[in-house]
């Protein structure tokens, strides 16, 4: 496995991914050929050709045009999703570490609560509190979830900080505890949040595919989940609908998962 | 039992105790919140304010919340948690009594999948670090963790089912085993990446113990080193069932059902969600937050009874 891993270190196939997704998922709804709402019922379910790429769907969309578009709306959950679950699971981590006692009883408490339910079913009974669900409460629905696993981080990586010789020095010094939280504990996180944050990424984006999958995405907007859903259901006769749609969704997971062990590697000193 | 040990166990019981009765008041919460009548969701709205007044009584649903929440206990704790909005006649744990075997087949068959790719798979890994099989193993693992099983089910039904010919369709007679091979493939696979890498790391952590090198050295031969000495010790960790795997294992279960139009406790879920049937929605949140809970809580007994140093953190 190690001899994998250094392969993998000299080709970060992982960073390439990671690019060309969010790339595409910022200029792809630019240069997709066609609107991906667009009807065209002359050309429903057509294999690949000149003119549709990946071939059209239901309705005859276009479906490189619905990837390209749907693109974008996974980058920004991902990176919506993911950039509030960091900053607050690393503030509540933080602080339930740093002070222990009733801070962290309530934390670890909540955490534990909340990893009671698995993940899928959580975000379901979320999403289930509003009648038709938007992009605001998946992303809502993603993050009361998310946010447990770097406030986890964040509050071991605290418990051992705390008791290091340049927190105990700034302590005595007489700065205010926050101050050392900021100046001393959190820039120490940094490097373990950032590989748990890439294979986050990772991790959401396979959660709002498969919500969407499930028929619980956004209503309007175009997912990847949504559009293997329509696939699965017309498998028999049209696969090129799944093939696509479910291969961008393999694609991206397996990018930044391999974006995240490259960083590991790269990042951690315990593993060189 | 020793006083230390049964401290340990009346705590642990304590505390999945709360957790549940935690988790009953946040489903009743989050269940009364969702927007949208169910009255009118069940009768539609060419209904007569009558007709509405009258299943809202029927329903319970013209009390005041603390009563609702009071029968709502009364409703968990007499084990038939409530009544179905859509079927009136049944209760909701009758309606997931039909649907728990397939369920619990299906989670069991995926386990017994990833099991008999992951041992050994991580054992020869292990056994041959660094080589060949090791780098084959390790590919597997990164693939088998990235691949979704949104998409893995759609991919096994197009190869076994249209293609070979092999295996049923999704809606085809459920009765015979090989019904559920593909959906126990679909849930199993990621599973079996993380078994096969935690396999392979106890297998390295084994190997290089001293017991092993002092076999060897008594010319044990290296198949039944490997499999009487160094696997039996090295699978006991990696028997417990973690809890990200179990979560894994009961998600799998409610997008697999789907994939393969299966019954099961998922697919009653989702009916009954996308219905408003308030009561079996909160039914199968609940019991599959217990069964979460309660696998955590016997496996966890479990090691504190095996492994004492457990019980003193």
């Amino acid at each position: 496995m190690s001899a994998t891993r250094a392969r993998l270190r000299k080709t970060p196939l992982g960073l390439l991914i990671v690019v060309a997704f969010f790339l595409l998922g910022a200029i792809g709804p630019w240069i997709a050929p066609y609107d991906p709402l667009a009807i065209d019922l002359l050309h429903e379910y057509q294999a690949p050709s000149a003119a549709h790429w990946l071939g059209t769907g239901d309705n005859g969309i276009d479906i490189l045009s619905a990837l390209l578009h749907g693109a974008r709306l996974a980058a920004i959950v991902g990176v919506v999703v993911v950039g509030v679950s960091v900053t607050l699971g690393t503030a509540v981590g933080t602080w339930a570490g740093y002070y222990g006692r009733l801070p962290d009883h309530v934390v670890t408490g909540i955490a534990d609560l909340v990893q009671a339910f698995p993940a899928i079913v959580l975000n379901i009974a979320v999403l289930a509190l509003v009648a038709k669900p938007g992009l605001l409460h998946l992303i809502i629905a993603l993050a009361v979830n998310g946010w447990v696993l770097y406030a986890r981080l964040a509050r071991a990586e605290t418990l051992s900080l705390r008791e290091r010789e340049f927190v105990e020095a700034a302590r005595a010094l007489g700065m205010p505890a926050h101050q050392v939280m900021r100046r001393h504990v959190v820039p120490n996180l940094l490097g373990p949040l950032v590989i748990q944050a890439t294979t986050g990424l990772g991790v959401v984006i396979l959660a709002e595919s498969t919500l969407s999958f499930l028929g619980l995405g956004p209503g309007k907007a175009v997912s990847w989940g949504a559009l293997l859903d329509q696939g699965t259901s017309v498998l028999l006769r049209f696969p090129h609908v799944a093939l696509f749609s479910g291969g961008a969704i393999a694609l991206t997971v397996l990018g930044f998962n391999l974006m995240g062990d490259w960083l590991r590697d790269r990042l951690d000193p315990r593993l060189r | 039992m020793s006083p230390g040990l049964l401290r340990y166990l009346a705590g642990r019981l304590a505390r999945a105790l709360l957790t549940v009765i935690g988790l009953v008041t946040i489903v009743f919460l989050l269940v009364r919140l969702i927007p949208g009548d169910p009255v009118e969701a069940i009768l539609g709205d060419q209904a007569g304010p009558e007709e509405k007044a009258e299943l809202r009584r029927a329903l319970n649903l013209d009390r005041p919340a603390s009563e609702q929440y009071l029968s709502f206990l009364g409703d968990m704790a007499d084990g038939t948690m409530g009544t179905s909005f859509r079927q009136a006649d049944r209760s909701v744990w009758s309606l997931m009594r039909d649907v728990l075997p397939y369920t619990l087949v299906l989670a069991l068959a995926a386990l017994l999948v990833a099991w008999l790719v992951a041992v050994p798979l991580g054992a020869i890994a292990a056994a041959r670090a660094g080589q060949g099989w090791d780098r084959a193993a390790s590919a597997a693992a990164v693939l088998g963790l990235a691949i979704p099983n949104i998409w893995l089910g759609p991919l096994l039904i197009l190869a076994f089912g249209v293609k070979l010919r092999w295996l049923p369709l999704p809606g085809d007679d459920l009765a015979g085993p090989e019904a559920l091979i593909l959906p126990a493939i679909t849930i199993g696979t990621a599973l079996a990446a993380v078994l096969t890498r935690q396999t392979r790391a106890a297998m390295i952590d084994v190997l290089s113990q001293q017991y092993i090198s002092a076999a060897r050295a008594r010319g044990v031969p290296s198949v039944p080193l490997l499999l009487r000495h160094a696997l039996r010790n090295a699978l006991l960790p990696v028997m417990t069932i973690g809890a990200a795997q179990l979560g894994a294992l009961l998600s799998g279960t409610v997008v697999t059902e789907k994939i393969f139009e299966r019954p099961g406790l998922g697919t009653l879920f989702l009916d009954a969600f996308f219905a408003r049937d308030i009561p079996v929605v909160q039914g199968c949140v609940l019991v599959i937050a217990v069964i979460y809970v309660g696998v955590n809580l016997v496996v966890d007994l479990a090691y504190g009874v095996v492994d004492p140093r457990v019980r003193l953190s």
